[in-house]
């Protein structure tokens, strides 16, 4: 059974169209990645999925039911991660799990349990009786998430989840994730700048300017780049960037300190690029595409171009809220 | 089953930040005293705003109209809550919840009037001490009535925040909506001998009925009761009771509407 289902999505606000009119479906215990640069329109498909915006035109089922006409149906069947904090500052943390459970319907003796299992996932048993207020960015995100993972849904949005926290943290949530998927069937959505989490995926799709442009398993995604991806530098790029088109006639691509080409044999190709251009080079690499290779190759961009350092992200989240503390 | 855990989960936690909010509570205790010994003194003395019989003052005139006043502010200062709510995110996790939107304007209106009830029975404690004397029957129609109009506002007040954006517009809501409600509702003047444009406004005012409602219980059977109540007890509850119900239906629609 399909238990996401997007037909020809359009959402516009006022004039500026943020989805364009986009398709997908999502299989039962699916991990489904979105992945693209802000403003891409992420989190507007996902607040119409999860029945938060009206869309302009077009459909889009949940479990089976219309997210426009059984929004209540719609909300039974999901749990949400938001990409902001949507926590009560005011209350403990464990009045945030409580209070979750509790409009969940999730009953006393079981949710106890879970309490103690996700809050031990992201390490803050030992805080739960303080209030959110004096937590810091880091473990509001990691208590945002695990009030998102306290009841076992149809389908659980991730927006952005993991930004701001290290990498341990990140893979003992994924791995509570996997195991969820396992053992209850959960399919997750998912949102993510973030390279290594979009390979958790069965299935990416790489949203630009509120269109899919590609969508497939991370493994053929990839396989869009032909070969190697060799990456340089000189004292002036441009200048290394115009030999590389017009002298040798490659496809090369500005990224943010160098150029990048694609070829197919890297380790023979480095050689002869150097003897043919000596003193431009002064620095050079060579690996295997990655998606974020995918992803400039489709959208013309670096997704980490756009990508502050995770905590300045979350930063930049909190700050706004700082100013009323 | 869901819609009562809905309201529930709202409710207390609406009260459970009420009591965690000490400034709150101190001036929710301290501005009707403020009100009352200021305006009560300083008005009595000079202006004579009520012709009273012997043995009562304008201090007992003014004390209903000051409950009201308290229970006013605090119900919609409750409801616009939900302004921060959509503010701070966290409304954002309610409306996904599968519970249905009306239980979480109900639990909202209903903690809202709890606060307000709080705020209330610590005011009628002091009844004693301006010579106001109230007898278990007369509390328990008191409170009643109290519960009657702070449902009535809090629920006036989601009406309010459901349609504001950011808590700046809130400070215009205050000046032409909240204070003229209160300046009007014959809380510190009474409805006699004002001009007859603004007696059409106090009678329009829902809070009129409300203070009047309220001096029918204190005053009921004394010698002043004449001159400080205005409409008849079943009027008075007529109008709240009507009002309440509107106000809420209201409530729950725009909360079910606003974005
Ligand atoms: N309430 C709104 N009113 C007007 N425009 C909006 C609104 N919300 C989002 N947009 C616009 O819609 C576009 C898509 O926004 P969206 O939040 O979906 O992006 P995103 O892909 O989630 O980006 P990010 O990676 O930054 O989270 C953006 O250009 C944004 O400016
Ligand atoms: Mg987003």
């Amino acid at each position: 059974m399909k238990v996401i289902e997007v037909n020809n999505l359009v959402k516009k606000y006022n004039d500026f169209t943020a989805v364009n009119n986009i398709n997908f479906s999502v299989d039962e215990g699916e991990v489904f990645g979105f992945l693209g640069p802000n403003g891409a329109g992420k989190s507007t498909t996902i607040k119409i999925l999860s029945t938060l915006l009206t869309l302009t035109s077009g459909k889009a089922y949940l479990n089976g039911y219309d997210v426009q006409k059984e929004p209540n149906k719609v909300r039974s069947s999901i749990g949400l991660v938001f990409q902001e904090t949507t926590l009560d500052e005011r209350l403990t943390a464990k009045e945030n799990l409580v209070f979750h459970a509790m409009l969940y319907g999730i009953p006393k003796k079981i949710y106890q349990k879970r309490l103690q299992q996700v809050l031990e996932i992201v390490e803050l048993t030992d805080r739960v009786d303080t209030l959110v207020k004096t937590f810091s960015g880091g473990m509001k995100r990691r208590l945002e998430i695990a009030r998102g993972l306290l009841h076992y849904p149809k389908v659980i949005f991730l927006d952005e989840p993991t930004v701001g926290l290290d990498l341990q943290t990140r893979s003992r949530i994924w791995e509570y994730i996997h195991q969820l998927r396992k053992t209850e069937g959960v399919t997750i959505f998912l949102t993510t700048h973030y390279m290594d989490e979009a390979e958790n995926c069965n299935r990416i799709a790489i949203i630009d300017n509120g269109k899919i442009v590609a969508l497939n398993t991370p493994e053929k995604l990839k396989e869009r780049v032909s070969g190697d991806i060799v990456t340089m530098a000189s004292a002036d790029n441009n200048r290394l960037y115009k030999r590389l088109i017009n002298e040798f006639g490659l496809e090369a691509e500005m990224i943010k300190d160098g150029v990048q080409v694609e070829t197919a044999k890297g380790e023979t190709f480095i050689p002869q690029l150097i003897s043919k251009l000596p003193n431009e080079i002064t620095y050079i690499s060579l690996r295997k595409p990655t998606l974020n290779d995918v992803f400039l190759k489709l959208t013309g961009r670096e997704i980490r171009e756009e990508l502050l350092d995770g905590k300045e992200i979350m930063r930049a989240r909190l700050g706004r809220r700082s100013r009323f503390k | 089953m869901r819609a009562i855990q809905g309201i529930y989960v709202i409710w207390l936690r609406d009260i459970i930040r009420f009591f965690r909010e000490k400034p709150r509570i101190i001036g929710m205790i301290g501005q009707p005293l403020l009100y009352l010994t200021i305006m009560g003194t300083g008005l009595a003395s000079t202006l004579r705003p009520v012709q009273l019989p012997a043995g009562f003052d304008y201090i007992d005139f003014m004390y209903p109209g000051i409950i009201c006043m308290s229970v006013l502010f605090t119900s919609v200062f409750s409801a616009v809550s939900i302004v921060w709510d959509r503010e701070f995110g966290f409304l954002k996790e309610v409306l996904v919840a599968p519970v249905p939107r009306w239980s979480v304007a109900l639990g909202k209106a209903l903690g809202g009037s709890t606060i307000s009830m709080i705020q209330a029975t610590i005011l009628l404690v002091i009844a004693p001490f301006i010579g106001l004397k109230l007898t278990f029957l007369a509390l328990i129609k008191l409170w009643l009535i109290l519960f009657l109009i702070s449902f009535a506002l809090t629920s006036f007040g989601i009406i309010i925040a459901s349609r504001m954006e950011t808590m700046q517009g809130f400070q215009v809501i205050m000046n032409f909506i909240i204070m003229p409600m209160f300046f009007l509702s014959g809380a510190i003047f009474p409805l006699k001998g004002v001009p007859g444009w603004m007696e059409i406004l106090m009678r329009l005012d829902p809070l009129t009925y409300g203070v009047d409602a309220i001096r029918n219980i204190f005053f009921a059977g004394t010698p002043a009761y004449e001159s400080m109540v205005t409409f008849s007890l079943t009027q008075d509850l007529t109008v709240i009771g009507v009002m309440g119900v509107v106000f809420i239906i209201l409530a729950t629609w725009s909360f079910n509407y606003a974005k």
